[in-house]
């Protein structure tokens, strides 16, 4: 058989490889074994033999189609960038208008909304200690409060992430303000960010306000709310995130993330809903760690199974239904309490890796987030961290630029065949559903969340200032974000005055509605939109729902 | 110590992350240690029935996101139910400026990101005999 150009190059290749391997290995002694956090072994060199230009047309393609690894977009960041949507809650009503409007003003582009930890757990204000209130993200318990939090804030311009776990209390207050503004429910556009409960009770990230059960059919009825009255709202966001942050490793992550994915689409589509009527509003949200390549990896092939699963296991046709639509923060747990000015190089690095992922929108930490809020001069370098590499570092310019780097496809192939992996354990246990209920969820994550600090305590991942290069001078003093306790109190003693003050008759009325609703098969989510528009609370809410629904138990495993 | 020591591991307030509370408790369980362990958001009333329940030497609390702000409510508590002796840890983000209040009100010790698990097994060693040898003093008297 004739020798082709191609062959003559693969066989010179491979000498000029072997040669290359016994050059190193005569010189670099006995070489240290790298493996990355998802457990893929990183070798010193990746050449035309570990991926090659013949796979481009099937592992790659163009930007905007299949099978997206080179992004969702014929534009990508070149035509838009992406979204700089910064997450801020913090102290009063007010406290977070002022700081919201200090980030419009800066160039954010999107609003976000975390809620007091008091809220996360489902109660308002005047159950909780004092002290604790407003510390983590802003009290919002009536749809008052909504509209002084987003107080010349234009809702019909802007797009809002509400970090608002089921039974989706202020998405219900927004409407509220749009409907007292005049604003019509079609111009109202964001994403429901923490509509994910299954990361809640899989990485006991933040509460179990109703049971599993309870919360799985308020989730369906919400999407079908949303995809009937609020047709530019994302009702579904899948968090990544929370079981990154809780230990699971990227691949791991991603592999849960894309089973719960399944999950949902499954029970909307049980309930009659079409996938491409529903997909196309299906977004996620991400951690962007520091492990560089490896984020960029997971994002780039969590992108092309995305599309294979909508098409293949759903049918849909709408290339919308496809594409895999992310949300990137960077990574709290990689962020350090020493030496924290640090902070901001991590930040950056992460950064990098989120926009190089192909990213849609993106949330960076502030330097002192490890501590607390991050106060107003660190929220600002956080968004002048995105601007200079948009600006002065001019990471928009190309698409996918680490597109075709042996290395990252390689990485993205063996990535991809670590993530299919945990999909398999979960669609073997029944669903992600099934999976958490019986706790292989839980235990995955436990499991590497141990053998990672264990990687940092016996110094196999370094970790600045913390394992290595400790520093002699003491770490500079952060100041830490406390809300002011006179304010926090004026806003408990106001809140009380409120109930005391509303038609006691209407809400009674409104929690009957809910409550019936909640034991039928009426729409749920439904009747918590009209019980917010009168004034019932965040917390009357949760507490008729929690007991009709039942009261959620933490998934535990020893 | 003629059994081992018992620790109870665990969260009060608001906040429910607890990827720091479910590694210390596994590091103290594999160092031999009796480990009650809870999910978040626990009562402080809850803790101190537990506590008194399973007779532990030491609480150990972690906060991650101000939760520790109300320590000094759990510090009370378990004094009026007759557990001074009970030594307290706190472990995750603590500012440094609020850590002399928690330290005075009570608490023995306090953990940041970056102690060893060894630091943390050491300390509670100690704390526990420290715990044993005050309630021995406390029946006496």
């Amino acid at each position: 058989m004739p020798k082709t150009a191609s062959n003559t190059n693969a066989a010179s290749l491979e000498k000029m490889q072997a040669g290359w391997k016994v050059r190193y290995d005569g010189e670099i002694g006995r070489d240290r074994t790298v493996v990355n956090r998802s457990g893929i072994e990183v070798r010193p060199l990746y050449t035309p033999l570990d991926w090659s230009d013949s796979r481009y047309v099937e592992d790659l393609g163009m930007p905007g189609e299949l099978p997206y690894t080179r992004g969702i977009y014929n534009t990508m960041h070149r035509g838009r960038t992406w979204t700089q949507r910064q997450l801020i809650g913090l102290g009063t009503p007010q406290d977070y208008n002022k700081r919201v409007r200090m980030l419009l003003q800066q160039g954010a582009s999107a609003i976000s909304l975390l809620p007091c930890n008091s809220g996360f757990r489902g109660i308002d204000c005047d159950e909780s200690p004092v002290p604790l209130l407003g510390t983590c993200g802003t009290v919002i318990n009536t749809v008052d409060h909504m509209d002084a939090a987003l107080d010349g804030v234009p809702i019909d311009e802007i797009s809002t992430a509400m970090n608002d776990p089921t039974p989706f209390t202020l998405f219900a207050f927004l409407l509220g303000v749009a409907k007292r503004r005049g604003v019509p429910f079609d111009k109202i556009t964001g994403t429901a960010n923490q509509s994910d409960y299954i990361s809640h009770f899989v990485a006991n990230h933040m509460f179990y306000r109703l049971s599993q059960p309870g919360a799985r059919r308020v989730f369906v009825d919400h999407v079908k709310f949303c995809r009937e009255h609020v047709p530019n709202w994302n009702p579904v966001s899948v968090v990544g995130q929370h079981m990154q942050q809780a230990g699971a490793t990227p691949a791991e992550t991603m592999g849960l993330t894309l089973s719960t994915a399944i999950q949902y689409a499954d029970d909307c589509i049980e309930a009659g809903m079409d996938p491409d009527r529903i997909l196309p509003r299906f977004t996620y949200f991400f951690d962007i760690s520091i492990s560089f390549f490896e984020e960029v990896a997971k994002f780039r092939a969590g992108r092309r199974i995305w599309a294979r699963i909508a098409r293949e296991r759903y049918g849909a046709k709408d290339p919308r239904s496809w594409r895999f639509k992310f949300h990137g923060q960077t990574s709290g747990v990689d962020l350090t309490q020493q030496q924290p000015l640090n902070n901001i190089a991590r930040v950056t690095a992460q950064a990098i890796a989120g926009i190089f992922g192909g990213l849609q929108s993106m949330h960076t930490d502030g330097f002192d987030e490890a501590m607390a809020c991050p106060t107003e001069d660190a929220a600002r370098i956080a968004v002048a961290t995105q601007n200079i590499l948009r600006e002065e570092a001019h990471l928009c310019d190309v698409i996918d630029p680490l597109g075709g780097s042996y290395y990252v496809e390689s990485l993205t192939n063996e990535m991809e065949e670590k993530i299919l992996k945990v999909m398999d354990v979960i669609e073997d246990a029944g669903g992600m559903y099934k999976a958490s209920d019986a706790g292989i969820v839980q235990r995955m994550i436990g499991k590497s969340a141990l053998e990672y600090q264990n990687r940092i305590e016996t110094g196999a991942e370094g970790v600045v200032g913390v394992n290595c290069y400790k520093s002699e001078i003491e770490d500079r003093e952060v100041e830490t974000y406390r809300p002011n306790r006179k304010a926090m109190e004026a806003q408990v003693a106001a809140f009380k005055a409120f109930k005391a003050n509303r038609n006691q008759a209407a809400v009674d009325m409104a929690l009957n509605k809910l409550a019936r609703a909640a034991n039928g098969t009426e729409n749920v989510y439904e009747k918590v939109v009209e019980a917010a528009d009168i004034g019932v609370t965040h917390g009357e809410i949760i507490a008729c729902l929690r007991g009709e629904l039942g009261f959620g138990h933490p998934l535990m495993v020893a | 110590m003629s059994y081992p020591e018992r620790v109870l591991v665990t969260k009060i307030g608001f906040d429910g992350h607890d990827r720091g509370s479910r590694v210390v408790a596994a590091y103290l369980r594999d160092a031999g240690m009796e480990v009650i362990y809870t999910p978040p958001w626990q009562e402080v009333a809850a803790v101190v029935k537990l506590a008194m329940q399973e007779d532990v030497d030491v609480v150990g609390v972690s906060s991650l996101a101000t939760d520790h702000l109300i320590m000094p409510d759990l510090i009370a508590a378990l004094r009026e139910a007759g557990l001074g002796h009970v030594r307290l840890i706190v472990g995750g983000i603590v500012p440094r400026n609020e850590q002399p209040e928690l330290l005075s009100a009570g608490v023995s010790a306090i953990f940041s990101p970056g102690a060893t698990s060894e630091e943390i097994v050491n300390t509670v060693r100690t704390l526990a005999v420290e715990a044993r040898a005050a309630r021995e003093d406390a029946e006496v008297v």
